[in-house]
């Protein structure tokens, strides 16, 4: 594989490990080739359900967290799955050494600025998973990295000791006050990001967060790029069933595809109002 | 005669019987990276209209069990644009290209038909008759003809046949309806298609009452039933066969049946190297 091919593979890989903290589950997947590909921002479309007894066949999406070596059989993907519907609890709950059906790394990555300026991550609970490498990334070209996290409790916000590590400044923000100030991650926005002086706002998290991202961020002249997550039953971009409305060059509205177009947009492009 | 390494379908030579079915392969660059487009038969394209469309508000593509219910309201670039800007991508990749059309009217059949002629690298053009949400209300294709009754299908058949230069055939695309298919396929034939292409999504309901078309193996056999009553009525008649295709087993079934290719759709959504590792089998077996 050249270092430069960034195409998508389709692969047969297994679960690696796996290990519940609070609300969330963390998972080891092996996943070859996919992880020499990845960059920040670009997730992995998992098959749900043994092949053999397979009957759901919209595919389902998870941030690719990290790339880990695991001895001698390529690199590993860290994945961070919240358990909730029939998907996601299979993965969630599938022992180690089950077969799984991955495909990625898919979609475009955030953006990274080409001078070292001062950025802000914004993330909210397993959607933090892409903003940490993201921040390692933004760190190793001297940018400084201010992270403002949010959960709706402790039991479901991504470890804050894996933030400090990555960032110069971390604000957490929990709906019940369990961590950090009570509140709502939007509502510390405007605040942080004057702190913080940021001139990238990179964001990941449910669709008010991003809009509320996008929108800061343009009161503060700062450029935004958020990681949307649309339900996307292919995740390859071979069904249209993603669509996101977005404003197209000469200011045209249009729609583009959550999950080959996207998942980062630049936030000035999507029509809010139309999503 | 179909055989697995290669097949003929309203006289024109394929590589293989196995096609990407209409609007399951996107624009067909994102399904190159994981194969090569050339070893397949023939690309079918997503819908095209002859203006663009935006879609179905929140357009949406849902699971149920062994399908998928399609309810995206054929976004589109418009023909303009596809004839710019997707169809030389996809001549380029060495592949047989079958656009896929919908239309409004006869006089939109017609001009649409007449811009396509003109088109190079166009080996086929498949006239979408039944589109999942034709006719019903609320479809954000609502407005797009949809043949309930054989000689509507006709007209619109022929409109687009006599529109089409000599060597250019029309393939119809009807509706998976073990009932009427073969009065649909018979009239047209009759009216000048090449080919028939069965078929299109089930009509079918999504959770929030948006009218959708069900694809996938829960079709399948209602899909077979239909290619084989159409090809024992019309036994000169060249099929293909779509609707749940998704193993080598597959692909032989519709072939037994008397298909002479297969359409591979819902199962690309699900693993987009479905069409490549078909035809790969199929060609091995030839050997
Ligand atoms: C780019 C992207 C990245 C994602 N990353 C993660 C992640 O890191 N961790 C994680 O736990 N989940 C993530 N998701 C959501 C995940 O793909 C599943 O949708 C979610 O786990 C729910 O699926 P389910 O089968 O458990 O729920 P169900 O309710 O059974 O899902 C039914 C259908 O709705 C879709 N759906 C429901 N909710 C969502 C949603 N919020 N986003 C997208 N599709 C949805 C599902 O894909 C499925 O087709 C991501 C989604 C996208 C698009
Ligand atoms: S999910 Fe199918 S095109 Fe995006």
């Amino acid at each position: 594989m050249s270092s430069t091919d960034r195409r998508p593979v389709h692969v047969g890989g297994e679960v690696l490990a796996s290990r519940a903290s609070g609300g969330l589950v963390h998972l080891s997947v092996l996943a070859p080739g996919i992880g020499e590909r990845f960059r920040p921002g670009t997730a992995v479309a998992v098959s749900i359900g043994p092949p053999v007894s397979r009957s759901r066949l919209a595919r389902r999406s998870f941030w690719i967290h990290e790339v880990k070596p695991v001895g001698g059989r390529g690199l590993a993907l860290g994945l961070v799955v919240e358990p909730r519907g029939a998907g996601s609890r299979w993965l969630a709950e599938a022992p180690v050494g089950t077969p799984l059906e991955l495909t990625g790394p898919l979609g475009r990555p955030f953006a990274l600025p080409q001078e070292p300026v001062a950025c802000l991550l914004v993330a909210e609970e397993y959607a933090a998973a892409p903003i940490f490498p993201l921040a390692l990334r933004l760190r190793e070209r001297g940018c400084a990295v201010t992270l403002l996290l949010g959960a709706r409790d402790e039991a479901h916000l991504m470890s804050a000791l894996e933030a400090r590590r990555s960032a110069r400044a971390v604000t957490v923000v929990t709906g019940d006050g369990s961590v950090g100030r009570a509140g709502r991650t939007a509502d510390a926005l405007p605040e942080v990001l004057a702190s913080s002086g940021a001139e990238v706002v990179y964001a990941a998290g449910p669709t008010p967060l991003l809009h509320a991202v996008a929108a800061a961020a343009e009161d503060h002249g700062a450029w935004s790029q958020v990681a949307l997550e649309v339900p996307s039953p292919c995740a390859t971009g071979l069904c249209f069933g993603c669509q996101v409305p977005v404003v197209g060059e000469a200011g045209s509205p249009r729609s583009a595809r959550a999950c080959v177009d996207g998942p980062v947009l630049r936030g000035d492009r999507v029509r809010w109002a139309d999503l | 005669m179909s055989g697995g390494g290669e097949a003929q379908v309203a006289g024109l030579r394929l590589r293989s019987p196995v096609l990407v079915a209409a609007g399951c392969g996107g624009t067909g660059r994102e399904l190159a990276a994981y194969a090569p487009l050339a070893d397949l038969g023939a690309f079918t394209t997503r819908t095209v209209t002859s203006d663009p469309r935006a879609g179905a508000p929140a357009g949406r593509v849902v699971e149920s069990p062994s399908g998928l219910v399609h309810a995206t309201g054929l976004p589109n670039p418009g023909l303009d644009h596809f004839l710019a800007t997707e169809l030389p991508g996809l001549v380029a990749q060495d592949v047989r290209v079958v656009v896929s059309v919908a239309v409004t009217s006869a006089a939109d059949a017609a001009a649409l038909a007449r811009r396509l002629g003109r088109a190079p690298g166009v080996s086929a053009v498949e006239l979408a008759l039944a589109p999942p949400g034709g006719r019903a209300e609320d479809a954000a294709d609502e407005d797009l003809f949809a043949a309930l009754e054989p000689h509507e299908a006709a007209g619109m058949v022929g409109t687009v046949a006599r529109e089409l230069p000599r060597g250019l055939p029309v393939w119809a695309k009807v509706r998976n309806d073990p009932d009427r298919v073969v009065a649909v396929a018979r009239a047209c034939v009759d009216a000048g298609a090449g080919a028939v292409v069965v078929g299109d999504g089930l009509p079918a309901m999504l959770p929030d009452g948006r009218p959708g078309g069900l694809g996938g193996p829960a079709v399948r056999p209602v899909a077979l039933a239909c290619v084989r009553r159409v090809v024992d009525a019309l036994p000169h008649v060249d099929v293909v066969g779509v609707g749940g295709v998704a193993t080598p087993t597959d692909v032989r079934a519709f072939l037994a049946a008397g298909a002479r290719a297969v359409g591979v759709g819902t199962a690309l959504l699900h693993d987009p190297t479905t069409a490549a590792r078909l035809a790969a089998v199929l060609r091995e077996e030839t050997r």
